[in-house]
């Protein structure tokens, strides 16, 4: 292996990076665009969080206190938005900018110039959308999931901003998932067959898939609200032949599979980290992978779960609910599996492995009230209230974001060169898995209790657990300061890293030096490992 | 519980396990209702978590089982098997079996809300910007008993400035009353965009979608008052629109009902008459603070450019004739509604009449009921 480094060593000469701020505007390097997401996504993380503070102060006592109706209702859309389309997707696809070459022996992504405007396109649809809270109106106030026709005949002037900022979104989406797709197909090292692929990339090339083909439906249902409002039509209006519950169809036939494109790469995550703290191989690996396919196919047919409450008729809700029971037999194959990985392996509890197991932990969690969500008679009583807030925050927060912070952990002493401070490190893990819990457990109880989602006020029996859930907010999002310095910290030193890391790490990124070159695998690697997670 | 309580209860969450609030599950679990329905529904709810913890114990136990003895601090050498057709196929068939089981019963319950009997009763429920209209339908027009009903907590209270009461947010000023032990079915739609009809009691949430009508139905059991909120976010005050169902035994339905009609014969008669400027400025702020003070807040100044201001601009100050009509028929592709709908003409002729005159508007002229009632009537 030393040899390849040796030959690499030249190239680094004549092409490292360039000096300044123009390196990162014009950069072409996977490893720079990799980290320009991945702060990115930070920053959009932090802003987001600090929407979902102000939520959950003025929630922390009944009464309006803080924030104003109007500006509750524009904080809860702008908070998911952000989240969603600025934190979570961006980190993934910083992640596999990172990741993806260096895992199948791969130069560079396939399509460098357009990785550099995928992601430079999201500054500037962030921005706007950002900048739609100083416009006359407020910013977008109609949640998240922007149904009609409170979000065309009925929404604030700054809408048309809200569809130009998501067309924007989708550009960079797709034009990311086009360039991971082709890198996967055409760029691995030979030998690296697709079964002797990492899950990570497995995910990721499944994740590629779902993103073109439901951000279009996203650029669709957003222009046609845009002709809604603008030139006359009446797709989403009953007064005009139109149907507000199109709306819906079209935008939870994105949404659904949008939600798996949000966890299928933390599913590669955490399938990279147990075996190599378990210190054993994976235990099924192609079941796996089929397993993720299922899951991604499923998540196509289900979509109307979201709607159980909108006069579908009889034969349409049976049919929803199945295949949405269904979703829990591929999921139910993953956990398993993991479980099934740490059994009889040999286990250190490195801050990777403990946010991988909270993962597994609080996603079966999130999966245990999907399950409960999915029997159509019952989501009468859970539709719209706190339970399905819960449910969805513990899929995403312990689940997506938790598995992006132990990729972090995870892969950063590969980054850096450095290893992060581990009692930090268990201190932001104990801190974030304590927190999370105060957060979002008790919004089960309130949701069950029947207090209703997205109102800034509430009625006085929920007081209690609103109170606590607030605490554990606060103390959730504070803890990421915590994560901030960490980061910072490794970034600028600490104890030097070797070459594999950890002891149990398995792949082709672990064959290169810490920090990995600003160039690797020019010419491709000799030997292929066998998958191990 | 005094504040400081309550910050006490909150820092320290251990503490709230012995707080009385637990031993009662109401605050935390879902209610059975009042329902034959609901009580399936609440059946259902628990066998699946019945369900979810069973697995949760097998699944969680094993892995803490592993975490415990399967550590390289305790020396534990990594095992070196993987992939075992017979368990894959085992923990995909087991679940499979568990979700057939589950569905038999949902599927059950899931026919008996959809069985469209014949109804005793039949109310239309209209989900407006940010109240419910219920109409009572009835073949003879004359009959029908219509109105509205909106939340009835004060602004006060809201903002913190007075003690808030029992039923903070869940109280309207005219709940919809049905009678028990018959067959009530709701017909729900909306006026401008979407809500949500929920009763958690009866198990009964429909989406009201403007353009389109839904029905559902109930036979509630015992007398009562159960109350619900609007489940759909439809704008600014979608917090502030509860729903509230007073339950009576059948003689005391008929006597609302009596008293009801008896109620609209009275406001025909007072559209008749001719009203003067105090009596029109009376009612017309009665009606303000009821129906307009949302968006165009107590004092007319609004929540531009959503919700515009009164004073000393538009139609306040302009045309009678355009006031009248932007009144009666709203304002296309705004949230300005036609309360033609929901008013009568006497309170649409006093709202006018306010508008004109209040916060330094000083038009000095006014509509009279009767006027309106031809107009109304002509539509």
């Amino acid at each position: 292996m030393s040899a390849v480094i040796e030959e690499h060593h030249p190239d680094d000469h004549h092409h490292g990076p360039d000096k300044g701020i123009m390196r990162w505007v014009f950069t072409t390097n996977h490893k720079d665009i990799g980290t320009l997401y991945l702060w990115f996504s930070f920053a959009m993380f932090l802003f987001g969080g600090v929407m979902a503070l102000c939520i959950r102060a003025e929630l922390f006592q009944p009464g309006l206190q803080i924030v104003s109706p109007e500006l509750f209702n524009q904080l809860t859309t702008m908070h998911g938005l952000v989240m969603v389309f600025g934190a979570v997707m961006p980190a993934f696809v910083g992640l596999a900018n990172w990741l993806v070459p260096m895992m199948i022996g791969a130069p560079d992504m396939a399509l460098p110039r357009m990785n550099n405007y995928s992601f430079w396109i999201l500054p500037f649809a962030f921005s706007m959308l950002a900048s739609t809270f100083l416009m006359e109106g407020g910013a977008p106030n109609f949640g998240w999931t922007f149904y009609a026709p409170l979000s065309t005949d009925f929404a604030p002037p700054s809408v048309t901003f809200f569809i130009f900022a998501v067309h924007m979104m989708g550009i960079s989406s797709i034009m990311g998932s086009i360039n991971v797709i082709v890198t996967i197909l055409n760029l691995r090292a030979p030998g690296m067959t697709l079964m002797r692929m990492p899950l990570f990339v497995w995910t990721w090339l499944i994740t590629a898939y779902l993103l073109i083909a439901v951000m279009p439906v996203l650029a669709g249902v957003v222009t046609m609200m845009l002709m809604d409002i603008h030139f006359g039509t009446a797709f989403f209006n009953a007064g005009g032949g139109g149907d507000p519950v199109l709306f819906q169809h079209v935008f939870w036939f994105f949404g659904h599979p949008e939600v798996y494109i949000m966890i299928l790469p933390a599913f590669g995550v955490v399938s990279a980290i147990i075996p190599t703290f378990a210190r054993k191989k994976l235990f099924g690996y192609d079941s796996m992978v089929y397993a993720s396919a299922s899951i991604a196919f499923l998540s196509f047919i289900v979509w109307a779960h979201h709607m159980f409450t909108v006069g579908i008729p009889l034969a349409g809700e049976l049919y929803f609910m199945y295949a949405t029971m269904l979703i829990a037999v591929p999921t139910g194959v993953k956990v398993f599996n993991w479980v099934a990985t740490m059994w009889q392996g040999s286990m250190t509890f490195e801050t990777p492995m403990l946010f991988a197991i909270a993962f597994v932990i609080l996603f079966t969690i999130g999966g245990f009230s999907g399950l409960m969500l999915a029997i159509t008679p019952v989501d009468f009583q859970y539709h719209d209230t706190y339970f399905v807030v819960a449910h969805f925050h513990y899929v995403l927060v312990p689940g997506s974001v938790f598995a992006i912070m132990a990729a972090v952990y995870y892969w950063i002493p590969k980054w850096t060169g450095n290893m992060y401070n581990e009692p930090l490190g268990k201190t932001h893990f104990w801190l974030s898995f304590i927190g999370v819990n105060i957060t979002f457990f008790p919004q089960h109880f309130v949701g069950l209790a029947g207090m209703p989602r997205r109102i800034p006020d509430y009625a006085l029996q929920f007081a209690d657990w609103n109170m606590v859930s607030s605490c554990g907010a606060f103390l959730f999002g504070f803890s990421q300061l915590l994560f901030l310095f960490i980061v910072i910290q490794t970034v600028r030193g600490g104890k030097p890293a070797t070459e594999k890391v950890w002891e149990g790490a398995h792949g082709l990124e672990w064959t290169i030096p810490s920090p990995a070159p600003y160039h690797t695998f020019s010419t491709p690697p000799k030997e292929i490992p066998e998958a191990h997670g | 519980m005094n504040t400081v309580m309550r910050m006490w209860f909150a820092v320290a969450p251990l503490l709230l396990l012995s707080n009385a609030a637990l031993a009662d599950w109401s605050a935390v679990n879902m209610r059975q209702g009042v329902t034959e329905i609901s009580r399936g529904v609440y059946d259902l709810h628990m066998i699946i978590f019945y369900v979810c913890c069973v697995i949760g114990v097998i699944v969680f136990g094993t892995m803490i089982v592993s975490m415990l003895m399967h550590r390289k601090s305790i020396g534990a050498e990594p095992a070196t098997f993987h992939e075992n057709t017979r368990l894959e196929v085992i923990w995909t068939v087991i679940p499979i079996v568990i979700l057939v089981v589950m569905a038999i019963p949902a599927t059950s319950t899931l026919r008996d809300m959809y069985e469209a009997g014949e109804s005793d009763l039949d109310i239309e429920v209209r989900g407006y910007q940010w109240k419910w209209q219920y109409t009572y339908l009835n073949d003879d027009p004359a009959k029908e008993i219509q109105f509205m009903s909106a939340l009835r907590t004060s602004q006060d209270e809201i903002n913190n400035l007075e003690n808030k009461g029992e039923h903070y947010l869940l109280d309207v000023d005219n709940p919809l009353v049905i009678p028990i032990n018959k067959r009530v079915r709701f017909l729900v739609t909306a006026q401008d965009v979407i809500h949500a009809f929920w009763v958690p009691d009866f198990a009964v949430k429909k989406d009201a979608i403007p353009g389109f009508v839904h029905e559902a139905w109930t036979v509630v059991e015992e007398p009562g008052i159960y109350r619900g909120q609007c489940a759909e976010l439809c704008g600014k005050d979608h917090g502030f629109m509860p729903i509230v169902v007073r339950a009576v035994p059948e003689h005391e339905y008929a006597m609302w009902v009596a008293e009801k009609q008896q109620e609209a014969q009275a406001a025909f008669e007072t559209v008749g008459k001719t009203w003067s400027m105090e009596e029109l400025m009376t009612k017309g702020e009665e009606v303000y603070m009821q129906h307009c003070v949302a968006c165009h807040q107590a004092n007319g100044q609004g929540i531009p450019p959503a919700f515009p201001s009164l004073v000393g601009q538009g139609v306040s100050v302009g045309s009678i004739d355009d006031h009248i009509d932007i009144v009666l028929n709203g304002k296309a592709g705004t949230a300005m509604q036609a309360f033609g709908l929901q008013l009568n003409p006497a309170e649409v002729a006093a709202v006018i009449t306010y508008e004109r005159n209040a916060w330094g508007n000083n038009m000095n002229d006014m509509v009279q009921p009767k006027k309106l009632g031809t107009m109304m009537a002509s539509q």
